[in-house]
């Protein structure tokens, strides 16, 4: 089991607070391409952020690999992320004044690889994506689908045990989406790399072997998806938008 | 915490990110830099060109002199003028343990000195050859007074930087010539150049200086002059030396010991440290208005980081969810802030080390004053580039904290 969550609970102070998480059990396999989907405020979103290692939960347990990730310093939690989990996010989100190859390198930098060599992985990783030649391009002068590639590879080149992708297709038009999503099929399929989706687009979590269902804190219906034909909000036979 | 390529690369692409912005920021640290170090430099040359006018005195060297009276003594009026012997001069080495030299200074004013026709209305100075440890000379030409000149009382004479420009107007070597003083000629033994401003009995470009015996013999003067000089021993206190010195006259020569006036006394070590006090005080005063604009300059580089770690929430955030930790972050914006205060202050230092060596130059081609530097030391640049990485430090840390406390969940937050 490479993800294991037990009765996570979560809870936001303040002047009302807010229960988001209610006991979240969850496990995901080594390998498998998951989709976590639930509307806004259904707490996907804070579950995200606790199976990244980017916020802490208020009691139950959480083990990647079996390593319990429990009240971590703040540069333990760092090493974790660095080193386990790669992230993709709806917005790319690369430092915009670094160029493509630089942004892809920067995860190697924080490890301390040396200069020559991180820079012939981030190389590697964006001619495997397809993107060699924009290399020395900075995030402005590219393409939506193009950036989020930049930001595969830059999630990529740790090789993390975990690839977790936060609305990756949010931004893109119809035709890049399946693109991106094709792309996460394919690294699934042939890195048998681990994946979970967050999203609200059953066109999205279509793509995914298994849809995770969330709904006010609390983990719903679990479809197996091996099929790809769910339709689980009813949106027009799954297609992508 | 590793400096490296990386990490200089890092600084350079974030301070050119906003250009203008690092520009005017960088300006208030230059601007500090500037100032302080031109008004150190410029204090510094001002104190030597001061200095210059004490040249040759030694910092210890005592001058007293005889004065009329100012008290009624003894069976003495007031309004007296005394004069001191030599046996006044036996009397102190064998009683005062503080003096080194002892010496008299015989002086007659205004005479025709002449040679070849020219002729010049010069100071006569009799002086023992010991009185160069008082005054040190600066010989342009020959030697000054020796030993051997005093005791055998030769008839000789070294010329002031004056009287021998005057005499000997084509700036030839005066050595060997014989001047005429009073009806008698001196063979010119030397030509001391020195230029001090201090002058006691007349300053010593104006003077003639003959060994004092042979002045006191044919001057008849009977071995009583008004002026003595000391030097005050290693050690020595010239506060003790002084009192010692009055005590010992007013006793031989009748003077009541509360008489104020009657000897004068010139204490070159108060008169330099007059000087360095002077000095002290300006060099506060800069330092004081110096600092104060680094300190602006460096708070205004502290604001500055902060509107900047601000603005980078989001990727500073980014850092951190791909792995950097708040150390990582910290010692990055630390080097940011360390960085533009050390470079602008670089320049700093390069233009007005550039613009002190100007001036300097454009000072010392004045004859008038020499050769003066207002250069600052290296030991003050360094200094101060220290100074400038501990600014640096200290204007990055507000800013290094917050930026360390940014959670990377803030980078998944909407932009």
């Amino acid at each position: 089991m490479l993800i294991e969550l037990k009765d996570v609970n979560k809870t936001y102070q303040g002047a009302q607070p807010l229960h988001v998480l209610k006991g979240i059990n969850l496990s995901i396999e080594k390998g498998e391409f998951v989709s976590i989907m639930g509307s806004s405020g259904s707490g996907k979103s804070t579950l995200l952020n606790i199976l990244g290692i980017l916020d802490n939960y208020d009691s139950g347990e959480y083990r990647i690999d079996g390593k319990l990730i429990w009240d971590l310093s703040e540069t333990k939690a760092a090493e974790y992320r660095n080193k386990m989990i790669g992230f993709i996010f709806q917005s790319y989100n690369l430092i915009g004044f670094k160029t493509a190859v630089e942004n892809v390198e920067l995860p190697l930098f924080y490890q301390g690889v040396s200069r020559h060599k991180r820079h012939e992985m981030a190389m590697e990783y964006l001619d495997k994506l397809g993107l060699a030649q924009w290399a020395g391009h900075y995030p402005n002068e590219m393409s939506g689908g193009q950036k989020q590639r930049v930001a595969i590879a830059r999630a990529l080149i740790t090789k993390p045990d975990i690839i977790l992708a936060d609305e990756p297709t949010g931004a893109l038009d119809s035709r890049t989406s399946v693109e991106i999503m094709d792309l996460l099929k394919e690294l699934n399929e042939k890195e048998k790399m681990t994946i979970i989706v967050v999203t609200h687009e059953s066109g999205v979590a279509n793509y995914t072997n298994k849809i995770i269902h969330i709904k006010d804190g609390v983990i719903g219906q679990i479809e197996e998806n091996s099929r790809h034909d769910a339709t689980a909000f009813g949106s027009e036979n799954g297609m992508l938008k | 915490m590793r400096f490296d390529i990386d990490r200089l690369k890092e600084i350079i692409d974030t301070l050119a990110r906003n250009r203008s912005r690092t520009l005017l920021t960088g300006f208030g640290i230059f601007w500090g830099i500037f100032m302080l170090l031109l008004m150190l430099g410029a204090g510094d040359g001002l104190k030597t060109i001061l200095n210059k006018n004490f040249e040759g005195f030694t910092s210890n060297a005592v001058i007293v002199g005889a004065a009329p009276t100012s008290k009624p003594y003894g069976g003495f009026k007031r309004d007296r003028q005394w004069e001191m012997d030599l046996s006044d001069i036996e009397a102190i080495k064998s009683l005062v343990q503080e003096a080194d030299v002892v010496t008299p200074m015989y002086s007659d004013w205004r005479n025709e000195v002449s040679f070849g026709g020219r002729s010049y209305s010069a100071n006569l100075k009799g002086l023992d050859y010991e009185y160069s440890k008082v005054e040190t000379p600066e010989m342009l030409y020959g030697r000054w007074l020796n030993e051997v000149d005093c005791k055998q009382e030769r008839k000789v004479c070294v010329l002031g930087k004056r009287v021998w420009e005057n005499i000997f107007p084509d700036g030839s070597d005066p050595c060997g010539k014989y001047l005429k003083i009073k009806d008698m000629q001196y063979q010119i033994i030397g030509v001391d150049g020195r230029s001090s401003n201090i002058s006691i009995n007349g300053n010593s470009n104006e003077a003639v200086v003959t060994p004092a015996p042979l002045m006191d013999k044919l001057l008849q003067k009977g071995g009583k002059f008004e002026i003595m000089c000391f030097t005050v021993k290693e050690g020595g206190e010239s506060k003790v030396l002084q009192d010692k010195v009055k005590s010992i006259l007013a006793r031989r020569h009748t003077i009541d010991p509360e008489d104020k006036h009657a000897i004068m006394v010139l204490d070159t070590k108060k008169l330099f440290s007059i000087v360095d006090n002077l000095f002290k005080g300006v060099n506060i005063l800069v330092l004081l208005v110096g600092l104060g604009t680094l300190l602006a300059g460096a708070i205004g580089v502290s604001n500055i980081m902060m509107v900047t770690v601000k603005e980078r929430t989001t990727e500073i955030g980014i850092r951190r969810a791909i792995g950097a930790t708040p150390n990582m972050i910290l010692s990055q914006i630390i080097t940011e802030s360390v960085g533009l205060t050390v470079i602008s202050g670089m320049f700093g230092i390069l233009v007005s080390v550039g613009l002190l060596g100007l001036v300097g130059k454009i000072v010392s081609a004045n004859p008038e004053i020499g050769p003066v530097s207002f250069q600052i030391g290296f030991w003050t640049a360094l200094g101060v580039l220290s100074l400038l990485a501990v600014l640096g430090i200290l204007a990055g840390l507000a800013p290094a904290i917050r930026a360390m406390n940014i959670k990377p969940v803030d980078a998944m937050r909407e932009e």
